[in-house]
């Protein structure tokens, strides 16, 4: 890539000698780079990136497994930072941190990583129909969409003049099936433009403006859609002690968001849940396109038993390959999964460093690198002026379930969504164990007018109603906690009853039913609608004297705990609300 | 041959460090002589031009500066073979049964590379273990790693044992062998698991590494990585599906933060180096299936957390890694529950892969979730009771709080040989869920509450309990 190559002189490329090797961290003498330029180390070329130079040393972090490898071995000055490479066949792929395709490493080196091998993130092999969107003689800018390919049946890839050409007028143009690493478009000041382009991964790429984030993510998870709504360009941390659910949570969120694409970054995690997402994905439906859901995602493997150092670098290549879709004008969401897992590899690396440690031996420049990461999310107009998003969805392991820790801390400083998860109600199988008083939404304002126009006017009001209940009754519950529940006036037993619907029928998703996995906004609004209903009704029911007990066990009432399992659920639900209406009749409050 | 050196310039702890040696590879083995002629093996931990620092397993004990030092060219390797069922070794890997050496098919390296994420294939294999809080609520899967927590004095190992004894896959006759790996046990523990082996026959598919509490606490970083690479050996090229016990981490844990503290490591957590999360993923993430591959590695590490703290960094940092734990609870244990198995903390990730339709029973899922529920509301309803007496209590939480007890007694507790089968075990779930309120029932759907629910199939649906109005 022309801006990231120097003039190293005759030579090109220098070559040093290692001086100490202790795990991922290799300390080489004799070399002159740049910081995060590229490096391959000892015998077999492993690669390495600079992380610090001291004098006449240069501190390289290894993206491999070093065993073996001895003072005095080469190491190879590649003069240019680590890139990925962008273009059709993104989609549906499975890489480690570094963007090396993981089926690829399966045929060289069979089912256990090894090292020293190098792979291009694009196949070489495939071609493309390429479709041209300029005409000769045409003028382009950087970010200008030149030309199509179909990627995926419901994705089309653009192909873009990358952000650091200059542009110019066309004057060379070709039309039919290219190589990712095919000439399609020539400019009159020399550039070509490739049907793939290179970009280096810590380095954020350009918009032309940064846009307010309007329009809802919609993820059909009723008590993230209703009660704690992420924009399109937001971002959310979900942290959580372990079993609490982040992983089912981000899972859900990739397959039921509304993004046209999604990355999922599987950060220092377990292999079996890549397993899982590789298995179950390509055979689930995308319910906005109707093409299987694999062909909207890639994913970014680099598993805890992984090497440590391309943990480090996952989340910037997944980041990359977000913003590169976003300036196409798609709407990308990114699951980073765990970002803990990320700040650890940061930790590991800076005490090998034997850095002057932070907060539980995290870099004292933890929260600035979450910071910028963070940032690279939201909704832009690209440089071509059409309009994207990247929002970002982190999950965080604190250590010990506690979320004074360092990582969530840093963390909710800059997110504006905060999903906290529950180990209590883990316990007591409430899925998605989302604590509904802890955590918090700051879009909830900003996309009211999305949810009014699109869903339903009473949406807001709903809403905080729902809240309210919820709020009351926590505060009643420790009354009840006191004196017990018999004490407490009828109307406030019944606020106990419609809280308890709240939970068990509205809060409570079961992302392993076929039907319930995924809840559109409408139907969310019918059922809280509902749930509402019944409690205007046994209000009024209860103020005519009715025992709370008769109205909390009306036959209506276990209809609607099961309505939202329903494949059939407008019919279903109509048929709730009659018997709702006949029985609260029958108690006189209709 | 390689070179001895005699230049130690320093020894602190399990490290010593040797100066002007030729250069030498990262994590290759060394051999220190002492002056008595015996010989110590290590690892090189940090190796420059100037400095190499060694850990050594068996301990420094009698090493002094002049001491030879010999740089083995290679990793820590170990010698596989078929012929290791049956037999037991030493937390290093030598025979240690009088038996004689093992004649390598294969010698391997301990550290074992990490398997493709996309070779991997999704286990779904539901293992019966016998015992109903695993099978019915966590149950465990080919190729799962499902720790036991627990705490001193509770009987892990005998859970541990039963699970050993009784787990098998339904209709399978595939051959299945268990590799155990002790770390800093006491003798009484390590014979406890032998003899029961032996009394079992179990010991014919076995393969034993014991490092006891006697012997060097280095030697326990290599002891599970020894044991899984034998587990791999088996498992990947001989097809056997390999059941993985490595008690107790807790110890291997402390081992780890001794070095670490040795080096003089930024220390993080309660002292414990910061990779110690990495350190014990790589060894738990050898567990799985792979693709065409026959065998599988299914484990069970167990640990005593110190004080029963679950935030404690050795349970914290593995309940992050593995696909869930098994909570082996002191609350029951005192009641004389055994096994004290309590299913609200524990939680098996890979349980909805394994059971269902074809593989468990259709309603199980079902079962599992209404089962959760109602114990935990019938616990919480325990802890109401303590406050205001059970007067106050509405007709509900009565139910909720004989279910909970009936719960512990009828589908925890059972005996210590006793094998249920998993009907056996949704029976007594249904039995148990029927003296509750058919409306209570939300985690069952109509059809499944129609098809299975004891009241339903005896055709005597008017019999279901009512709440009193």
């Amino acid at each position: 890539m022309a801006m990231r190559q120097r003039d190293k002189g005759a030579t090109g490329k220098e070559t040093g000698e290692i001086f100490r090797v202790a795990g991922p961290v290799v300390t080489a003498t004799g070399l002159r780079p740049r910081m995060y330029d590229v490096q391959f180390v000892g015998e077999e070329q492993l690669l390495g990136e600079v992380i610090q130079i001291v004098g006449e040393k240069t501190i390289i972090q290894v993206y491999e497994d070093t065993s073996g490898v001895k003072p005095g071995e080469a190491v190879l000055d590649t003069g240019a930072p680590l890139v990925v490479e962008l273009g059709p066949g993104l989609l549906g792929s499975i890489y480690d941190g570094v963007q090396r395709p993981l089926p690829v490493l399966q045929k060289a080196m069979g089912d256990f990583i090894l090292r020293g091998l190098k792979s291009p993130g694009l196949t070489r092999d495939k071609t493309w129909k390429f479709a041209p969107k300029v005409k000769q003689g045409q003028s382009v800018v950087p970010g200008d969409v030149v030309g199509t390919v179909q990627e995926a049946k419901n994705v089309e890839h653009r192909i873009m003049v990358p952000p650091n050409f200059r542009g110019g007028k066309v004057v060379q143009l070709k039309e039919g099936s290219f190589k990712v690493d095919e000439v399609v478009v020539q400019l009159d000041n020399g550039e070509q433009v490739k049907m793939h382009q290179t970009w280096p991964v810590r380095k954020a790429r350009p918009v032309k403006e940064r846009l307010m984030p309007t329009i809802p993510l919609v993820t059909g998870q009723r008590v993230l859609d209703f009660l704690f709504p992420i924009a399109k360009g937001g971002t959310a941390a979900i942290p959580g002690g372990f079993g609490t659910g982040k992983t089912v949570t981000e899972q859900q969120l990739s397959k039921w968001c509304d993004a046209q694409v999604v990355i999922y970054i599987g950060c220092g995690e377990r292999g079996n849940e890549m397993t899982e997402v590789l298995s179950t994905f390509p055979k689930l439906i995308d319910p906005y396109t109707g093409a299987p859901l694999m062909e909207r995602m890639s994913l970014i493997a680099n598993t805890s038993n992984m090497p440590v150092a391309a943990r480090e670098a996952s989340v910037y290549t997944g980041m990359t390959l977000a913003e590169y879709y976003r300036d196409m004008g798609y709407n990308v969401a990114l699951m980073a999964d765990s970002t803990s897992r990320w700040a650890e590899a940061m930790r590991e690396i800076s005490s090998r460093l034997e850095e002057m440690p932070g907060e539980e031996g995290f870099p004292a420049y933890l929260s600035a690198r979450l910071s910028e990461f963070y940032e690279r999310a939201g909704r832009a107009k690209t440089l071509s002026g059409l309009e994207g998003s990247v929002s970002v969805v982190g999950a965080v392991s604190p250590s010990g379930g506690d979320f004074s820790e360092p990582v969530t801390q840093g963390t909710l400083r800059i997110v504006k969504v905060f999903w906290a998860l529950d180990t209590a109600l883990r316990a007591r199988r409430h899925f998605p164990a989302i604590n509904w008083l802890q955590s918090y939404s700051l879009y909830t304002q900003i996309l009211e007018d999305w949810f009014r126009k699109n869903v339903n006017e009473e949406w807001p009001r709903l809403r905080s109603w729902t809240q309210r209940t919820l709020q009351e009754e926590a505060e009643l519950e420790e009354i009840v906690r006191l004196v017990g529940a018999d004490a407490l006036p009828p109307d406030q037993q019944l606020t106990l009853e419609v809280a308890r619907m709240i939970r068990e029928i509205f809060l409570q998703q079961n992302a392993y039913h076929a039907v319930d996995t995924f809840c559109p906004p409408e139907r969310q609004f019918k059922i809280i609608s509902a749930i509402k209903k019944y409690s205007d009704l046994g209000q009024k029911a209860v103020k005519l004297d009715v025992p709370t007990k008769d109205v909390a066990s009306l036959k209506s009432r276990e209809l609607l705990t099961r309505v939202k399992y329903e494949t059939e659920f407008d019919k279903e639900l109509a048929k709730t609300l009659a018997q709702m209406d006949e029985e609260f009749k029958k108690l006189g409050a209709a | 041959m390689p070179t001895e050196y005699r230049t130690i310039t320093e020894i602190a702890g399990p490290l010593i460090f040797v100066e002007k040696t030729a250069w030498v590879g990262y994590g290759e083995l060394v051999e220190v002589g002492l002056p008595d002629g015996s010989r110590k093996r290590g690892q090189v931990l940090d190796s420059s031009k100037d400095i190499v620092v060694v850990q050594v397993f068996e301990g420094t004990a009698g090493i002094d500066r002049q001491s030879t030092v010999k740089f083995l060219g290679e990793t820590i390797k170990l010698n596989v073979s078929r012929d290791m069922l049956g037999r037991i070794l030493s937390g290093a890997g030598e025979p240690i049964d009088g038996g004689p050496p093992i004649v390598p098919e294969k010698r391997v390296e301990i550290i074992g590379a990490a398997i493709n994420p996309y070779s991997r294939e999704h286990p779904a294999e539901f293992i019966q273990t016998g015992i109903s809080t695993i099978d019915g609520l966590n149950t465990l899967v080919r190729g799962q790693k499902l720790p036991l927590f627990s705490g001193a004095g509770l009987p892990h190992n005998e859970v541990a044992l039963q699970i050993a004894r009784q787990a098998k896959v339904l209709g399978s006759q595939e051959p299945f062998g268990v590799v155990f790996a002790a770390m800093g046990i006491t003798h009484e523990e390590a014979r406890v698991f032998m003899d029961d082996f032996e009394r079992t026959g179990a010991l014919r598919r076995a393969v034993l590494f014991l490092n006891l509490a006697d012997d060097p606490a280095v030697e326990r970083l290599i002891t599970p990585r020894m044991a899984l690479t034998a587990a791999e050996y088996l498992a990947y090229e001989i097809g056997m599906h390999i059941l993985v016990i490595m008690t107790d981490m807790t110890n291997y844990a402390e081992a780890l933060r001794q070095i670490g503290a040795a080096r003089e490591e930024v220390p993080g957590r309660r002292g414990y180096p910061g990779y110690t999360y990495t350190d014990l993923a790589s060894m738990y993430e050898r567990a799985g299936r792979i693709h065409g591959r026959k065998g599988s590695i299914t484990q069970i590490p167990i640990m005593a957390i110190p004080d029963d703290d679950w935030t404690h960094p050795i349970a914290d940092l593995t309940g992050y890694i593995t696909e869930g734990q098994i909570a082996v609870a002191r609350d029951l244990h005192r009641k004389a529950i055994y096994p004290p198995i309590d299913p609200l903390p524990s939680l098996s990730r890979l349980m909805d892969a394994g059971i269902g339709k074809d593989r468990t029973r259709e309603d199980h899922k079902q079962v599992a979730d209404q089962l959760y529920a109602a114990y935990a509301e019938g616990k919480d309803v325990r802890g109401l009771v303590a406050i205001v007496g059970k007067e106050a209590l509405s007709d509900r939480d009565r139910k909720m709080l004989e279910f909970a007890d009936r719960f512990e007694q009828e589908f925890i507790r059972q005996g210590s040989e006793e094998d249920r089968t998993i009907e056996q075990t949704l029976e007594i779930g249904w039995k148990l869920l029927a003296t509750l309120d058919e409306a209570w029932l939300t985690k069952v759907d109509r059809k499944t509450l129609e098809k299975y629910h004891p009241a339903h199939r005896s055709g005597m649906s008017g019999m279901a309990p009512k709440v009193p109005a």
